[in-house]
């Protein structure tokens, strides 16, 4: 168990995601980053899907109500353990009464917090994860509070992979190092981040110089952009002929562009459906790279092809996977 | 606004990233283009490759379970199930919505009556005489997009979308209508209000209302 000691708003409990509920209206919510959040259960042997706490806003602050061991992930939020520095993708074991402080990430947006056997709230529709506009799911329904106490699932593994546990606790190799993408220099300082776009159905009813600073120019990402989409501003988009689609599905990466111009890439809290045109998705591989970027940066797309996009799929399941077998061995050489 | 014509003969296929597709006919959103969306979804949703087929408005999208490698041959599948696709008859409910319409809850029905030329009356005359179909769900949980809307009063969404909208708000986007199901943001323009309750996640299903099912609404009061 821990309890929620800071009053900084918008950190939720989410996992993978919720499926199958689209014909209901349900989008998928899940984690913004979710490799950060598999990488994260990873560590502590807990399955991948499991839930955990996705932190947004800084300062943030727990106490351990119990021993138990966490990880964090995500966005380096110069962790300290009741004042001890904690390196980011990490886990290590807590000591009941302790507290665990996270600072304003120098690059990043989210930071995730993962207790050994996942978040122990009640399985809706499918998944752990919050469902802020339909008030379900997570932590009762919404963002988490000061005072809000927090289980994690007693399991026969989570005993286990404690004692296997270092007191140092150990780590491994955050993705934006084993799949790095576009101009290193400016990813390294987090002032812009590339993302891969496959072109989607209306693509083709743009006047070529629109689709020409599409790809070209830098995106700034407006201070409007939370978990149900970025919304973006930059040299506005303009159709050759104006369009009005019907209501279709649409799913967490779609780049809509409203008559402003001005487009809004849908995230992880966005509508199952909707009816602006689309110029392109973000692909799933490079998802995590969005909940990573921050409003005020910039934001650059790379077009793709659809195998591209599933190598770069297959690319994300391997780095888990290697994190999964180092993981494995790392314990057992402890053991 | 010609887009929702389709000129074009065939339908189109187009993909959501890796995620999934979108499969778009040609042919008037009415309901015999939504009775084969029915029955298109139900066929594609047992392929191994399909995690679920969810219908929008006489469109069908399609969540991948995992990408297929081959996507030339799921495209193929899809457009010969759709050629052989028979109209599948869903027989719902009919549910009454009282709504009142215009005020601070219909704050958008000036924009309508400024495209349309309509007065108030006239505009709520022409919503509240049809029985509109529940062609499908999507939005937000509950929410139901509905079939039979007099294009008379259809009127373009929003250049921005409005932020925080209440639930039961009933409202015009394009050529379609609908009823938020809880509150949010949304680019249609919001024309009335309505106390209808329309999800309970603790049910199964969660929703209301199924497509086929039916609603008329009704003016519980007009305000100018």
């Amino acid at each position: 168990m821990i309890e929620i000691l800071s009053a900084t708003a918008l950190a939720s409990v989410q996992d993978l995601g919720r499926d199958g509920y689209l014909r209901y209206g349900v989008g998928t919510s899940g984690a913004m980053d979710r490799v950060a959040l598999a990488a994260g259960n990873i560590l502590l042997g807990n399955p991948e899907n499991s839930a955990a706490i996705e932190i947004p806003m800084f300062p943030f602050q727990v106490r351990f109500l119990e021993d138990i061991a966490f990880a964090l992930t995500g966005a380096d939020a110069n962790a300290e353990l009741d004042g001890q520095p904690i390196p980011p993708w990490w886990t290590i074991q807590a000591r009941k009464g302790q507290e665990l402080r996270l600072s304003p990430p120098t690059h990043g947006a989210r930071c995730y917090l993962a207790l050994a056997g996942g978040i122990d709230v009640p399985v809706m529709l499918g998944s752990r994860s919050t469902q802020l506009r339909g008030e379900f799911g997570g932590y009762c329904g919404r963002t988490l509070k000061r005072g809000d106490v927090i289980s994690a699932i007693a399991s026969a593994e989570r005993a286990e992979a404690y004692t296997a546990l270092p007191a140092a606790g150990f780590g491994i190799e955050p993705p934006e190092f084993t799949l790095p993408l576009g101009d290193l220099e400016s990813t390294a300082h987090a002032t812009r981040t590339f993302v891969r776009v496959l072109p989607a159905a209306e693509y083709d009813c743009y006047e070529d110089a629109s689709l020409e600073s599409f790809w070209s120019q830098d995106w700034k990402i407006t201070s409007q952009s939370d978990r149900y989409g970025y919304r973006l501003a930059g040299e506005a988009l303009v159709t050759k002929t104006t369009l009005e689609q019907r209501s279709h599905g649409i799913v967490p990466g779609v780049i809509q562009v409203p008559h402003s111009g001005q487009p809004i890439i849908q995230l992880r809290d966005a509508q199952p459906s909707g009816g602006y045109p689309k110029i392109g998705t973000v692909i799933e591989a490079d998802l995590w790279r969005l909940g990573q970027a921050r409003p005020g940066t910039q934001l650059r797309f790379v077009q793709t092809t659809y195998e591209e996009a599933l190598s770069a799929l297959d690319e994300v399941h391997d780095y888990l996977n290697k994190i999964r077998r180092l993981t494995e061995l790392y314990l057992l050489s402890k053991r | 606004m010609k887009n929702t014509d389709h000129a074009d003969a065939s339908p189109r296929i187009s993909l959501l990233g890796t995620t999934g597709l979108l499969f778009e006919p040609p042919g008037d959103m009415d309901l015999h283009t939504q009775r084969r969306i029915w029955w298109l979804a139900r066929h594609v949703e047992a392929w191994p490759c399909i995690k679920e087929a969810v219908p929008g408005m006489s469109n069908l999208m399609l969540i991948f379970d995992t990408p297929p490698r081959n996507i030339g041959k799921v495209e193929n599948d899809l457009l010969d199930a759709w050629n052989s696709a028979g109209e599948l008859q869903l027989d719902g409910r009919i549910i009454e919505l009282p709504v009142i319409y215009g005020g601070e809850h219909g704050p958008h029905i000036s924009d309508v009556i400024e495209h349309t030329g309509l007065s108030i009356e006239e505009i709520v005359q022409i919503h509240t005489e049809p029985l509109y179909t529940v062609y499908a769900l999507g939005s937000h949980p509950g929410y139901c997009y509905l079939g039979g809307m007099d294009p008379r009063i259809a009127t373009p969404r929003r250049k921005v979308p409005v932020l925080g909208l209440p639930g039961g708000a009933v409202s015009i986007g394009g050529a379609q209508t609908g009823v938020s199901a809880s509150a949010g943001p949304s680019g249609w323009n919001t024309i009335g209000h309505t106390d209808m309750v329309f999800f309970d996640p603790q049910r199964d299903p969660p929703a209301l209302l199924a497509p086929g099912d039916m609603i008329r609404f009704h003016a519980e009061r007009i305000i100018k």
